[in-house]
């Protein structure tokens, strides 16, 4: 009877102890971290054929985006053992390589043979290498994205608002080329009825506590000139982040929100944009190409409702960066198994079926594929975003660096204080002391 | 023969040790009232030692370095006050302490007089009272969450039901004004919705000083002919004083505090307008990983705190034993 009592005791105490460490990961069970977004749901999807060819289960852990941040670099920072994988933002890498939170994947790549040579550069350069440039890799390129545009094709198309806008501009309405183009289309449509609805010109970015306001700034401070430093690796900020260049991209922005921007949406991010694009409020919206799979089989605005636009340019051609590499977390029970996923992960086969399932895959097999670009509807505009995209800061100090952005963009653009220019001059003094304090200058 | 225990815890120690094994009841028995006393607190003491006395000691030794949390590997190093310097000329911060005091001020004073006028209504017992106050008490029953996404979608220009009743009363488009988007209208909005939340507590407390009130002072005030007017400013105001000092003494810690419905509803923008000094804490410590700084900021909010409440308690005393 007693050994019965203990032979009980301890089958429910270690049933207990598996219910309550569930961070506590099996051998043949992995955890996948990322945001909870689209093209989540097709990694998991795709997944199963993992899951199939190797027996690991696969789980996962998706963080809405507002809280993404915050929530994985608290398990990242506590050395938590949540993730295995992680597709952490391109923004991360330099402090979680040096930090050590990231496995440097160099060796792994050449004994399992992988070629970086295989991805896209750019999307090398920004979601695998640190510092930025060296053959260093922290992550396998994982899902391609930049900011991009979608607009009402349906109300483009409008005899009555063709006309309309042709006699006013003298060009036919269509998705516009620059800024300046940009701004006179949303202009034209703000304001309007149209199916018994009054709609406004373009939903822009305008999210205040984690990154929104400066991805949707700098689609228009890169195309006008912006640039973060004089000299790479110098730090020479002053009269490149403050530039006359920059400072008209910053205007042009302001000058958008305030003519065309829908009327509430003063914190609005990737969640918001869609909803007043899915509404029927907006013309013309912004956001990541991630989204633009589930935006076209949309019942309500997809279809032939819908078409899509890289980022107009201005002066250059550029986007803003999104999208994530995949790394294998240092502090993981289970580095071989997380390995061996992005091992199979990097198969050409695999990057086709994952960008078929709705993910953005930047191995050249795919990208280069003759039928690539008729894949889509956005596909081609996904290709030309990528040859133009630029960057925020990838320095371990990235987060205090956005933050101070955040916070000089909001307080011009939304809450209407001070000038572009004294903005951006405070926020070169603000960058300067960050980077102070770093050592860097 | 053993004396027979003669206080309660001696009696309780007998109890506990009768019904214990023999030899843990020896321990029991032979407690002093003491030994007992501490035997109880401990558990509280050791609790209230590792959630709160720890990290406090632990902020204020990293208020005096460099650390920050999203470097591990990265040498400590002290800093001695750079931190508290840095923190107290920072403009950015300073503007956060005014918003918080803007933001305490209007919704201590909006509280306190609405809150008092609800509890004076409520206590002359007309039909129907106990309903309407617990009608009353439900803002405060409510999750700070739900109420910052319930105010949202109120506060929303082109569907919300707040700008439509605006609308409906002064004529402006509900669509024309933004109450979370205002920079002017955005600190307004916030003070609104934590009136509405808190003045029920207010209201309780004050009205637990309004029952308090004898009736034989009111029927002595009678007798002397006072007016209702005088009866209410020489003996309700006075004798309920304490009881108001109070409830503005929680709101007023509270709201010194408040993040959860700031950040809900505006995030503390437009801009920085609506950005309360604990948001910008938050911002510091777990956005820019500036936890040395944070720190600082944080025992520096803390003493202010801890300061003013210990001055006003002092007031409190003074008018409880007038």
């Amino acid at each position: 009877m007693r050994k019965m009592t203990k032979a009980l005791t301890g089958m429910s105490s270690a049933l207990l102890l598996s219910t309550a460490i569930p961070g506590m990961a099996k051998a043949d069970e992995l955890t996948l971290c990322w945001a909870a977004w689209d093209p989540a749901n097709a990694l998991v999807e795709l997944s199963k054929d993992f899951t199939a060819a190797t027996g690991t289960t696969m789980k996962f852990e998706f963080v809405p985006w507002p809280n993404f941040a915050d929530r994985i670099l608290n398990e990242l920072n506590s050395g938590g053992k949540l993730c295995d994988l992680l597709i952490g933002d391109s923004q991360w890498i330099g402090g979680s390589a040096e930090n050590g939170y990231y496995v440097k994947l160099n060796d792994f790549f050449d004994k399992e043979g992988i070629k970086m040579s295989d991805f896209a550069e750019a999307a090398v350069n920004a979601y695998s290498t640190w510092p930025k440039g060296t053959p260093n890799y922290w992550a396998l390129p994982a899902m391609g994205d930049a900011n991009g545009w979608f607009y009402r094709k349906d109300w483009f198309a409008k005899p009555e608002l063709q006309a309309e806008f042709k006699q006013k501009y003298g060009r036919d309405l269509g998705p516009p080329q620059t800024w300046d183009e940009l701004k006179q289309v949303a202009e034209f449509f703000t304001g309007r009825e149209i199916d018994g609805q009054k709609v406004y010109g373009a939903a822009i970015f305008t999210e205040r506590a984690s990154e929104g306001i400066t991805m949707g700034a700098t689609s228009a401070l890169y195309p006008y000139g912006f640039k973060y430093q004089q000299t790479a690796g110098k730090y020479d900020m002053d009269g490149a982040v403050n530039s006359p260049d920059a400072v008209a991209g910053l205007e042009a922005y302001k000058a958008l929100y305030k003519c065309c921007q829908p009327p509430g949406y003063t914190d609005s991010y990737m969640g918001e944009g869609l909803d007043a694009f899915k509404s029927g409020q907006v013309a013309m919206a912004m956001n990541w190409f991630a989204f633009f799979p589930g935006l076209y089989k949309d019942e309500k605005v997809g279809g032939d409702k819908i078409g899509f636009f890289v980022n107009p340019k201005q002066k250059v051609a550029a986007s803003t960066l999104g999208g994530q590499g995949m790394s294998v977390v240092a502090n993981t029970d289970n580095r071989d198994g997380a390995l061996a996923y992005i091992k199979w992960f990097a198969q050409p086969e695999v990057q086709k079926k994952w960008w078929a399932l709705g993910g953005y895959a930047v191995h050249n097999a795919v990208l280069n594929d003759p039928s690539f670009k008729a894949s889509q509807p956005f596909a081609a505009d996904f290709l030309v975003a990528m040859n133009q995209v630029q960057d925020f800061w990838q320095e371990p100090s990235y987060a205090i660096l956005l933050q101070a952005m955040q916070k000089r963009l909001h307080d011009y653009v939304v809450a209407d204080q001070g000038t572009a220019q004294e903005a951006l001059d405070a926020l070169v003094n603000d960058w300067k002391e960050i980077f102070e304090d770093e050592g860097k200058l | 023969m053993t004396d027979a225990p003669s206080t309660i815890a001696e009696r309780s120690a007998d109890m506990l040790a009768r019904a214990t094994p023999s030899k843990i009841a020896v321990r029991v028995r032979g407690l002093s009232d003491r030994a007992i006393a501490w035997l109880f607190i401990t558990p509280t003491i050791a609790l209230l030692l590792a959630i709160n006395i720890f990290p406090l000691i632990w902020a204020v030794y990293l208020s005096f370095t460099n650390f920050r949390a999203n470097r591990p590997n990265a040498e400590v190093e002290g800093v001695g006050l750079r931190n508290y310097q840095r923190v107290l000329n920072d403009a950015d911060i300073w503007i956060a302490m005014q918003t918080t005091a803007h933001f305490v001020f209007w919704t201590i004073l909006l509280q306190t007089v609405i809150g008092f006028a609800l509890a004076y209504l409520i206590d002359r017992k007309f039909r129907g009272h106990a309903f309407w106050t617990t009608v009353i008490l439900i803002p405060m029953m409510l999750s700070p969450a739900v109420v910052g996404n319930f105010w949202r979608f109120l506060y929303q220009p082109q569907i919300g039901l707040f700008n439509y009743i605006v609308s409906f009363f002064t004529g402006i488009p509900p669509s024309s004004f933004e109450m979370l988007g205002s920079v002017s209208l955005a600190p307004w909005a916030i003070i609104i919705v934590d009136t509405w939340m808190w003045t029920p507590y207010v209201m309780l407390i004050c009205l637990a000083g309004l029952r308090s009130i004898p009736d034989y002072i009111y029927e002595a005030a009678e007798v002397d002919r006072a007016s209702a007017w005088r009866q209410f400013w020489s003996i309700t105001v006075p004798m309920a004083l304490p009881f108001i000092m109070l409830a503005v003494l929680f709101r007023g810690i509270e709201n010194f505090k408040m993040f959860d419905m700031v950040m809900l509803l505006t995030g503390g923008g437009p801009g920085s307008t609506t950005e309360v000094a604990s948001i910008t804490l938050k911002r510091e410590a777990f956005e820019s990983w500036l936890t040395g700084r944070s720190s600082a900021f944080a025992i520096i909010l803390f003493v202010a705190v801890f300061g003013l409440a210990n001055i006003y308690v002092k007031a409190l005393n003074k008018v409880k034993q007038r």
